[in-house]
């Protein structure tokens, strides 16, 4: 979808911009994106996005190492080549545990960095809009979408919203880049 | 948020997010100072008589080396265990200190993780070189071969092979995605077109998107979560090699815990070390301040106390097991003829931390680099006097012998100080040395500026 308008407004504070943020929630506006120089803690209950399922991820990716890495040993130690180290039994549980753990960190590891990487669109060759380039250093950006209603009447009144909670550099945008990278 | 008068800022100079950016990035984007030059041709040489004893080695054979039939471990062994134990303290700081939620750690976490990866890649080296056909490495993975034989999964060392491979891989993913954001604040700083096209890549199109940042949140908190165990996992993992042999002074149920404590230890006296020299030369003695070095101090005065009850320890259950062959490796180590390693260890690492519970030296910064110099020696020995001193005389006097290094070892270990210290150093040229987005999420509970106000 080309969200084809947007308003785009900065703030230099991190409680200006929570404050500023669940004024605009309350009026029902949409936010189409926050872009914040450190992670800003709050912020996503006021967006109201839901937990990640990175936690998910991971611990399926940590399940299937370990399994993995168990049913290797287990597998070339029982069937497909039984060797004799002094007398040991070949099904020899404590020994494989280390191993084990150790697939189940590095299957879980790489799982959830994918995982981010993808759902995120993150990677290299990732062309991202950049919407102003001290977002990275000390800008708190925010980019409301107008939904529907593209009136003057509604433009303004996101305007004054922003303005009213300490929001500066208001501007009414529509490079249809926005709804591309997410 | 509240946040006790008491607490010392972590962040001084009254700050605010534009100067942390603009002070942590400018040795990214300036030309480095004589300094840098100077130190990187240093290493740079360091690193070049490494890589040609290495190559000699190969090239040779381990003939090269002093080993004997009865020390067949020498200062390979003792460099490979040192140079893990370095690499601990990085992941301790960025994933135990980020569970406990210490706030300090934000400040030294990033180039510690950096030192980290640099310090396992040199550690990984040794047992490659010490198996003398570098290019049959691969032998050690189990992989479907022609000769159809699997590798010995009951064997610590085998174990150490998935363990330092699982450390590094992970170690470097953690750095990497905790560096994303601080990549992609180059990349908008950065003037040069050349500049903006090589950090665009290397920060994967990083924006600060609030969902981006919501899953790196959670990516990172899981991430340190599964990093913990590994760190403790590893060290335990290198002491099986010696714990789970047969020779008297290896075979010691507490090494596990003894060696995690004092890899601990050592990692932390090599942070100290690269940092106080790193922090006064880049100018960021207003992120890395004596409150900082002194946290450092505190855990270096806990590691190196469980480090000097596990020797004491040993030492009492030698004798009081009844034993005669560890009674007499304990006393041989102390009053036998390598007795100056044994004792070097001792004050360096059992004694000299113990100066730290006065406050006044745990805030020099001057007394903290001299000491944790002294602990990287101490602890290098330690690793010397475990390997050689139980091997050396074990329990046929009719195989006792005496182990000297060769120069050809002498230099591998020189070389891996220079590979150590050129990535560091290249590290600090282009790369963030402080995690920019963490400092900037604790400014205003730890900044001195914030802190007054509330």
């Amino acid at each position: 979808m080309a969200q084809a308008k947007y308003i785009k407004a900065y703030y230099l504070d991190d409680n200006q911009l929570l404050k500023g943020l669940k004024n605009l929630k309350k009026k029902g506006f949409q936010i189409l994106d926050v872009l914040t120089p450190f992670p800003v803690h709050g912020l996503d209950k006021v967006l109201g996005y839901r937990r990640s399922w990175i936690a998910r991820v991971g611990f399926i990716g940590g399940a299937i190492g370990a399994a993995s890495g168990f049913l290797f040993q287990t597998w070339v130690f029982t069937k497909d080549y039984p060797l004799n180290f002094g007398g040991k039994p070949f099904f020899a549980v404590p020994s494989f545990i280390p191993v084990t753990f150790e697939c189940t960190v590095l299957f879980a590891a790489f799982a959830m960095v994918f995982a981010f990487l993808i759902r995120s669109k993150l990677g290299p060759g990732a062309k991202p809009f950049i919407h102003d380039e001290r977002t990275t250093d000390d800008r708190f950006l925010v980019l409301v979408g107008m939904g529907k209603d593209e009136s003057e009447k509604n433009v303004t009144e996101i305007k004054k919203s922003l303005k009213e909670s300490g929001a500066e550099g208001i501007a009414l945008k529509d490079d249809v880049q926005i709804s591309k990278n997410f | 948020m509240y946040v006790s008068p008491l607490r010392e800022p972590l962040i001084t100079g009254n700050k605010d997010y534009k100067k942390i950016t603009a002070d942590i990035t400018r040795p990214v984007l300036t030309k480095p100072g004589k300094t840098w030059f100077f130190g990187i041709t240093l290493s740079s040489i360091a690193l070049i008589i490494g890589v040609f004893a290495i190559a000699m080695t190969i090239w040779k054979g381990i003939g090269l080396w002093g080993l004997n039939r009865t020390i067949g471990w020498g200062w390979g062994i003792t460099n490979f265990v040192w140079w893990v134990g370095i690499g601990h303290a990085g992941t301790f700081i960025s994933a135990i200190l980020l569970l406990f939620r210490q706030k300090w750690r934000t400040g030294i976490n990033r180039s510690a993780e950096a030192m980290t990866i640099f310090a396992v890649m040199c550690a990984g080296l040794f047992p490659l070189i010490h198996m003398g056909r570098l290019p049959l490495g691969y032998f050690i993975l189990p992989y479907p071969n022609t000769r159809q034989l699997w590798v010995n999964f009951n064997s610590p060392l085998l174990w150490d092979v998935f363990a330092i491979t699982t450390y590094l891989l992970v170690s470097i993913l953690f750095w990497y995605m905790g560096l994303l954001p601080d990549i992609g604040t180059i990349r908008d700083k950065a003037k040069s077109k050349a500049r903006k096209i090589i950090y665009g890549l290397l920060s994967f199109g990083w924006k600060g998107s609030a969902r981006h940042w919501s899953r790196h949140e959670s990516m990172s908190l899981i991430l340190a979560g599964l990093a913990a165990p590994l760190v403790l996992s590893v060290h335990s993992i290198v002491s099986f090699d010696f714990a789970t042999s047969v020779i008297p002074g290896w075979h010691t149920t507490i090494f596990p815990p003894y060696f995690v404590s004092g890899a601990i230890f050592s990692g932390f006296a090599m942070v100290l070390t690269l940092m106080l020299i790193a922090r006064k030369a880049m100018n960021l003695e207003d992120y890395i301040t004596v409150n900082h070095v002194e946290s450092m101090n505190k855990i270096i005065i806990a590691t190196g106390s469980i480090v000097g009850i596990a020797y004491i320890t040993e030492l009492f259950i030698s004798w009081y097991s009844g034993s005669i062959y560890e009674k007499f490796t304990f006393f041989n180590r102390a009053l036998g003829p390598y007795w100056w390693a044994y004792w070097i260890m001792m004050t360096c690492n059992v004694i000299s931390p113990q100066l730290l519970w006065f406050r006044k030296l745990r805030r020099s910064v001057v007394f903290t680099f001299i000491l944790s110099i002294f602990i990287n020696i101490g602890m290098w020995f330690e690793r010397f006097v475990i390997v050689v001193t139980s091997l050396h005389r074990d329990y046929l006097p009719s195989s006792w012998a005496m182990y000297k290094p060769t120069i050809t070892e002498v230099a591998i270990f020189i070389g891996t100080l220079g590979i150590f210290f050129t990535c560091f150093l290249l590290f600090i040229r282009f790369f963030p040395v402080i995690a920019i987005a963490e400092v900037k999420s604790v400014l205003k509970s730890s900044g001195d500026n914030k802190k007054n106000k509330h």
